[in-house]
Parts: C-alpha cells; sequence; structure tokens
C-alpha cells in the first residue's frame, strides 16, 4: 500500500501529439480514485505511464515516496486488470492467479494457500482448475481481479475492467469492485469513460478531457459544483440541460424565461468577473431542478421559477418521470458542448432547430405528451459558465 | 420431416466428402498397390496385384543407395528445419512487436524471396558450391533450403505472433516476470500451435525438394530420398525400377503422415481461445 504521486506528468509521442499534458495528481494511501473522461482524453495513457507500460515525456511519478519513473513495471510492485482480462489462456485459473507469486519465488504451499484465499472471497473456488475458456465472462473477471488481490500489491491499477460485461453483471461487479477494495484498502486507481461507475465507484474522481485534468474532488463536488462546462455535461445522467442566456446584472435571461440570481449565486459571479455590463453566457440545470409546478412545497416555492412549456415525451420510470420539452431559443454553443454531445454519439443525432430540454419530476405528475404543463425550476441550482472559456462563473472555488 | 431433410443433408455431405477423399487418396492407393506387386509383373497394368509380395521393400532397404538418403533427407530436413524456426521465431516476433524502420520492405522482400523460382538460380549454386566445396554435402543443401524456408517461416509465425494480445505480455511484466521471462512461459507457449505448422511446413518444404537436390547433389554423402529416386536401379539390369520407386515413395510419404497426424490437434486447438473476450 502506498500513495501514487504524479507531478505534471507529460506524456509526448514522437509524432509531438501530447496525451496527457502537465498532469498533477495526488492519490492518498488507500483511496480509490477514478480517471473518468471521454475516449481518447489520454486516462488509459495516464493509468499505463503508472504502470510502466509506456514511458513518461516529463514530469515525475513516486509511489510510495519513491521516483519510479525509470523502473520496469515488474519492479513497481503494482497490478493491473485489463479491459480484456488479459488472462493466459494455457494456464488454469488457479494458474493464472498465482503467476505473479510464483515469479517472484514464492513457495509453493504459500501459493496455494493465497489462490484460495482470493477465490473464496471472489466465489471462484470451483473453477479453480478450470482454463479460462470455459469461463463466463463475468468470471473471467473475477480471475483478473484474483489475479490482481493475490499478490497484496502497493496499489491496484485498473482498465475500464467492467467494460466487457452486459449491463446487469456490471452493475453487481460494480458493487464487489467496490466492496473488495474496501475490505482490503488498497490504494487504487480505476479508468473509465463511465460516469455511472465514476460516480458510484470512487472517493474522488479525476475528470480529464484532450490530455488534461479538468477538475478532481469528491462525486458530489463534482456535481454539484463542477469547474466548467465540460465536467458539467460529462458528470450526471441524464446529462444536464445547457441554455444560451444573457446575463445582466443580477438577473439572467432565459429561453424560458427571466430569473432572479440568489445572494449566494451573484457573489460567486461577481467574484469571477460579474455580469454588469450584460454578458452572453451559458446556463445549465440538472433535470432534477425542475418539478412540476403543483408538486413543489410551497416553502421551496419562492426559490423557484415558474414557467410553462409543451411536454414532447414523458418517460416513466417507476420512481420518477422524466419529462422532454422544448425552447425556441437559441441553442447554446460551445466547443465544449459539441465535444461532449461527439462523444456521447449525439453529434448525429439530427435535432432541427428546436432545443430539448429533459426535467426529473416526480412520478406523482401528471404531465402528459402534447399539453402544456407549469413546471417549476430551482433558480438555487442555477450553474453559469464562460461560452468562449466553458469556464464556469458559479463555481465555488 | 425435419429429420429427413437433416439426414439427406448429412448423406450429401458424405457423398462429397467420399468424393473428394477418393480423388485425392487414389493416386496414394495406386503407388501402394504397385509397390506390393513382385517385379514381374510391375507392367502387369492390373490396379490390384496378382502376386502380393514385399520384395520392392526389401529391394530398397537392401541397397545403401536408399538408406542413406533416408539417413540425409531426416538430418538435412531436420537441420534446416530447426535453424529456421529459432531464428524464424525471434525475428517473427520483433516483426510482430516493434516497430523499427524497413519492416514493410523486410517483410517484403521475405516474401519476394520465398517467391522465387529456384530453378533460376540452380545453376549460379552449381558453380559457387562447386568452387567453394559445398557441392554434394549436407550445409550444401541446408543452405539454400534455409533460404526459402525462412521466409516462409518468417511469415507464418508473424501471424501467429501478432494473433497473440499485446495484454498477456503486459500482463505478465506487470506481475513481475522479465521480457524474457514473458516471452518463455507466456508467449511460446501460446505459439507452440504457430510454431509447430511452421516447423512442419518447412519440414515438408525440405522434404519433398526436388530441384536442388539432384542439382547440388551426386553421391550418397548428400542425396535425398527424392534425388535418389530418380536414379534408382532396378531389381536387375533388365527389369524397370519401378516397383521399387513406388516402394520408396510410400516410404517416404510416411514420416509425413506421422507429422501431420501428431501436430494436427495442436495445429486446430486454437489455444488462445478465451484469452480476451471473443
Amino acid at each position: 500500500m502506498a500513495e501514487i504521486v504524479l507531478d505534471k506528468v507529460t506524456k509526448r509521442y514522437a509524432d509531438g501529439t501530447e496525451a496527457v499534458k502537465q498532469l498533477d495528481l495526488d492519490i492518498g494511501d488507500g483511496e480509490f480514485l477514478i480517471l473518468v473522461g471521454p475516449s481518447g482524453c489520454g486516462k488509459s495513457t495516464a493509468l499505463r505511464m503508472i504502470a510502466g507500460l509506456e514511458d513518461i515525456t516529463e514530469g515525475e511519478l513516486r509511489i510510495g515516496g519513491e521516483v519510479v519513473n525509470d523502473k520496469a513495471p515488474k519492479d513497481r510492485d503494482i497490478a493491473m486488470v485489463f479491459q480484456n482480462y488479459a488472462l493466459y489462456p494455457h494456464m488454469t485459473v488457479r494458474d493464472n492467479m498465482g503467476f505473479a507469486l510464483k515469479l517472484a519465488g514464492v513457495p509453493k504451499e504459500e501459493i496455494n494457500r493465497k489462490v484460495e484465499e482470493a477465490a473464496k472471497i471472489l466465489d471462484l473456488e470451483q473453477h479453480l482448475d478450470r482454463k479460462p475458456a470455459n469461463l463466463s465472462g463475468g468470471q473471467r473477471q473475477r480471475v483478473a481481479m484474483g489475479r490482481a488481490i493475490v499478490r497484496d500489491p502497493k496499489a491496484f491499477l485498473m482498465d475500464e475492467p467492467l467494460s466487457n460485461l452486459d449491463a446487469k453483471l456490471r452493475v453487481q461487479m460494480r458493487t464487489e469492485v467496490s466492496r473488495i477494495q474496501s475490505r482490503l484498502g488498497t490504494t487504487t486507481v480505476y479508468v473509465t469513460h463511465d460516469q455511472t461507475e465514476a460516480m458510484t465507484l470512487g472517493d474522488r474522481v479525476a475528470v480529464m478531457r484532450l490530455g488534461e485534468l479538468q477538475q478532481v474532488g469528491t462525486p458530489k463536488e463534482l456535481y454539484e459544483d463542477p469547474v466548467n462546462l465540460f465536467v458539467a455535461g460529462f458528470i450526471g445522467s441524464p446529462a444536464m440541460n445547457f441554455f444560451a442566456a444573457r446575463l445582466e446584472g443580477d438577473r439572467v435571461r432565459l429561453p424560458i424565461g427571466e430569473l432572479q440570481l440568489t445572494d449566494e449565486l451573484r457573489r460567486r459571479v461577481e467574484g469571477h468577473g460579474g455580469g454588469d455590463g450584460g454578458r452572453d453566457v451559458i446556463a445549465g440545470l440538472r433535470p432534477e431542478d425542475f418539478e412540476d409546478a403543483e408538486l413543489v412545497d410551497r416553502s421551496r416555492h419562492a426559490g423557484g421559477f415558474e414557467f410553462e412549456a409543451t411536454i414532447d415525451l414523458v418517460e416513466s420510470m417507476g420512481s420518477e418521470i422524466y419529462a422532454y420539452f422544448g425552447h425556441e431559443g437559441e441553442g447554446a454553443r460551445s466547443d465544449q458542448i459539441s465535444e461532449l454531445a461527439a462523444d456521447a454519439g449525439g453529434a448525429d443525432i439530427p435535432r432541427g432547430d428546436e432545443q430539448q430540454v429533459v426535467a426529473r419530476l416526480n412520478p406523482d405528475s401528471t404531465v402528459a405528451r402534447g399539453e402544456r404543463a407549469r413546471l417549476w425550476l430551482d433558480s438555487t441550482k442555477l450553474h453559469l459558465f464562460d461560452p468562449k472559456t466553458g469556464e464556469s462563473l458559479t463555481h465555488s472555488g | 420431416m425435419d429429420g429427413g431433410l437433416r439426414n439427406r443433408r448429412i448423406l450429401g455431405w458424405a457423398a462429397t466428402d467420399a468424393l473428394v477423399l477418393v480423388v485425392a487418396l487414389f493416386p496414394v492407393l495406386w503407388i501402394l498397390m504397385l509397390s506390393l506387386k513382385s517385379p514381374g509383373t510391375v507392367t502387369d497394368g492390373r490396379f490390384l496385384p496378382s502376386e502380393w509380395s514385399l520384395e520392392n521393400y526389401r529391394n530398397i532397404f537392401e541397397q545403401d543407395v536408399f538408406t542413406r538418403a533416408l539417413l540425409n533427407s531426416f538430418g538435412i530436413a531436420a537441420i534446416a528445419t530447426a535453424i529456421a524456426v529459432v531464428l524464424a521465431s525471434m525475428a517473427a516476433y520483433a516483426i510482430a512487436r516493434l516497430n523499427f524502420p524497413g519492416k514493410a520492405i523486410m517483410l517484403g522482400a521475405a516474401l519476394m524471396i520465398a517467391m522465387f523460382p529456384p530453378i533460376s538460380i540452380v545453376g549460379p549454386l552449381y558453380n559457387m558450391w562447386r568452387n567453394l566445396g559445398l557441392f554434394d554435402t549436407w550445409p550444401g543443401l541446408i543452405i539454400p533450403y534455409l533460404t526459402f524456408a525462412l521466409p516462409l517461416a518468417i511469415y507464418t509465425l508473424t501471424a501467429f505472433f501478432r494473433e497473440i494480445p499485446w495484454e498477456l505480455e503486459q500482463a505478465a511484466q506487470v506481475d513481475g516476470a522479465t521480457p524474457f521471462q514473458a516471452f518463455r512461459k507466456v508467449i511460446v507457449p501460446l505459439a507452440a500451435p504457430g510454431v509447430a505448422t511452421t516447423a512442419i511446413l518447412v519440414f515438408i518444404f525440405c522434404w519433398n525438394d526436388f530441384v536442388f537436390a539432384v542439382s547440388l547433389t551426386s553421391t550418397s554423402a548428400a542425396q535425398t530420398v527424392p534425388a535418389a529416386l530418380s536414379q534408382f536401379p532396378g531389381a536387375s539390369q533388365f527389369t524397370a525400377p519401378y516397383g521399387s520407386i513406388a516402394a520408396a515413395a510410400v516410404i517416404v510419404t510416411i514420416p509425413i503422415i506421422i507429422l501431420v497426424m501428431i501436430f494436427q490437434r495442436r495445429i486446430v486447438a486454437g489455444l488462445t481461445a478465451g484469452a480476451v473476450k471473443g
């Protein structure tokens, strides 16, 4: 067990492209850190640099206080779980899990004891003498985990370990991974492109984009207080709604109406340069910050804003309702938003001129498709961003 | 109804398979029958021997020419195969795993050499070998075999190494293996079917060669079976050597059949199944 420190770590390829730029990360002893971002953001490269499978061009990597830049993977005492598991197909599950110990010259009885112990944790006991080819996807995934656990290494590195599993199994294994990590208390770096995994698994989440670290924080911090459009749009599902808006003094004009900034928000906006002369901004509101106006508590009602919209589509999930409505205002435009849309595959969906908004409503709501509905939004939860830089104007820091 | 359809399909396939087998095996059977005729009835034009006899076999094994040739064939093919497989494994591993300038050119050149008609270099080689003292020696055949077998081996093995997921090697490295340990304990066992396949191909190539064997040897010092066969004497001066040739042809086919039988399973096994999500 050890802490992992990345100090201005950069990966530059021979052709000059930078996969990871000046990455600073401080991963505490026993911490579970998630590296998340769209494909190509450099998260896997960063992980592979920690593992030693990829050279570090610049900067310093320390594991347990020791600089390991030039150490071979085998001398770093870290275990890695690969996306496609990378089990040795010619070895049994037992040999797969014991391979590292065997290489380290651990006596046979001890290897057996440790392998059986790990197999017990992972519920693999009855499969120890089978070959990977005869295992199901979930079992292979657990063997890959087992191979890491058995060694009791300084750190676990996991590269999208669940992405090859089907949806149901993924949720199951997610809790499993989390349980094992907290039980063993081993420092873990976990790479994923799935924001749900990021939110549910980690102590802290680091969001990367184009090789640069955007924000590190607890899932709650990232969700409630994103530093820019990218983080705001990436974290959360369904994603945050963005509107082109205009900020004038302490009032914000949205396509769906005009609302007053709360004192707290006004203070934050002023801290980020204010909006006295009036400026274009992008406003962000999460789906759950909307509610059916009739179902809002009297006490909360004052802190919000009511408007009318025609509901295009209602998706009832049982515990909640997703209501989609459009507005005719201009769409929010920013490089970061188009990037998010491209990553989600949204760039391919023809949209027309109308802008879609999704609201998460109480299941008791009676909104119906094609009808006008009175909705309420919580203006204390409003996020404002600079359209050019994407920086948040309402970030608390 | 369903069962009937199924049966008819099976029957159809069985008939097709049988036809292919007959076409492929008839010449082999014919040679076998020929070899079992007594020297006097070899030219009687019948398919089945009128007199079954092992005389042809006895005959060839009594002749020093054949046994020496058999030994030469084995020795030369085995040595050429061993050298080719060892060198080609390393070359193919480098080509599959590393990026170095001129990789494409190297592979292209290898393919070109493999396609080169051997007959066009036999003449120059004959003169060179005579000057260098390599004519009618084992190395005199092993060297030209290698020049043709290596490209073939590199090509097959490269394809095989490319199939092995690179992550396996990285996993081994993270597990604490040195690059050589990763190669030996993970890559080589996985490549074994490929190595076996290559070895067989190379061995058969060397074993079957006639052009080099007949041109670059003259005595039983290095003459291989195909070359020796062409110069077989008959049982007596007045009998045609067909019977002996047929017997020898049957004998040289046996090692190939045995090899393929032994390795067929390994070749087909597809050991890499289950390494990654498939």
